[in-house]
């Protein structure tokens, strides 16, 4: 399954993503520069971490309008699966592939720790191989990560399942306490209406490893290749 | 000509900037201060244009760009 990693100016995760997917799960991956309008043929797109544009304006405000991402958005509607992580999340909410916006953290501070996130849901590509209900423990790092949707698009994700992970307790329960960042409903992923596009403000690919015993983050991408498998 | 685009978060939606910001006002003893909300001031020079097509310009750049009007209103002025 051949994987592309879109790179902006100030991505900083995108090694980290080729990292694991070329050399964790030996995939062909390739790098794919913001100002291209070619995907080569890739089966699922990265939107990788970092500050893209500086976060000037909005966070992924400059990027949602970088050419790759009209060939992304085409790519997306086609079917095609998009994993948007951290920063990608926020180009993806700015460019209106997913519903809802950030706002800064409630504290104010960048946050840079471990949580948990209770999986919602198996019917993504992004989740399919992991048990509704599994708790990841998966690093955050970012000051943006303040999830605001209107009432009425927060009943519209909880009706369609699309809230893909919530931030919890080490036993799964949903707290005001452990949700990081004021995040409404404590969503930390969500996915779009036909599933394809996920957005996630963890950062899975740090934590795919095991250098520090945790590979949770492992099981998203995994999914996409199980999935893709299937598919074929 | 010149245009002044001011950007705020829409009423019912936290302001945790404003927050701090009414906080501290408070310790400077400024106990009147009931709200602060904090947004962004945007200016640009236009070449110059009828000033009905310069409000359609900026507001179609607030919309597209310089407002995300899920979280964000804007106003802005044009002058000259």
């Amino acid at each position: 399954m051949r994987f592309g990693i879109l790179v902006f100016p100030g991505s900083n995760c995108d090694h980290d993503c080729y990292h694991v997917l070329k050399h964790l799960l030996g995939q062909p991956a390739e790098f794919i520069w913001h100002k291209e309008t070619d995907l080569r043929g890739v089966d699922a797109v990265v939107i990788p971490g970092g500050f893209s544009y500086g976060d000037y304006l909005r966070t992924g405000a400059i990027a949602q309008y970088s050419p790759v991402m009209k060939t992304v958005r085409d790519f997306a509607t086609a079917g095609g699966p998009v994993l948007g992580i951290c920063n990608g999340f926020q180009i993806l909410l700015e460019a209106g592939l997913l519903p809802g916006a950030m706002l800064r953290n409630r504290s104010l501070k960048f946050i840079c720790k471990e949580v948990f996130v209770r999986v919602e849901t198996d019917q993504t590509p992004f989740t399919a191989s992991v048990q509704p209900g599994r708790i990841l423990k998966l690093p955050i790092a970012h000051a943006e990560g303040n999830y605001y949707a209107d009432p009425e698009t927060l009943r519209e994700l909880k009706e369609n399942h699309q809230v893909v992970f919530r931030y919890c307790e080490s036993d799964g329960r949903i707290s005001d306490e452990a949700n990081p960042n004021g995040s409404r409903d404590s969503i930390a992923g969500i996915c779009n209406r036909t599933r394809n596009v996920l957005g996630m403000m963890p950062h899975p690919e740090r934590c795919a490893e095991g250098f520090d015993g945790n590979t949770d983050g492992r099981s998203i991408f995994q999914s996409i290749l199980e999935q893709h498998a299937v598919k074929r | 000509m010149k245009a002044k685009v001011y950007v705020t978060l829409k009423s019912g939606i936290l302001d945790p900037q404003g927050k701090a910001v009414q906080q501290s006002l408070h310790h400077l003893g400024y106990t009147s201060v009931k709200d602060v909300r904090l947004g962004k001031y945007i200016e640009m020079e236009l070449s110059p244009m009828p000033a009905e097509e310069a409000k359609r310009q900026v507001a179609e750049m607030c919309r597209k760009l310089l407002a995300n009007t899920v979280i964000e209103d804007f106003r802005f002025e044009v002058e000259g």
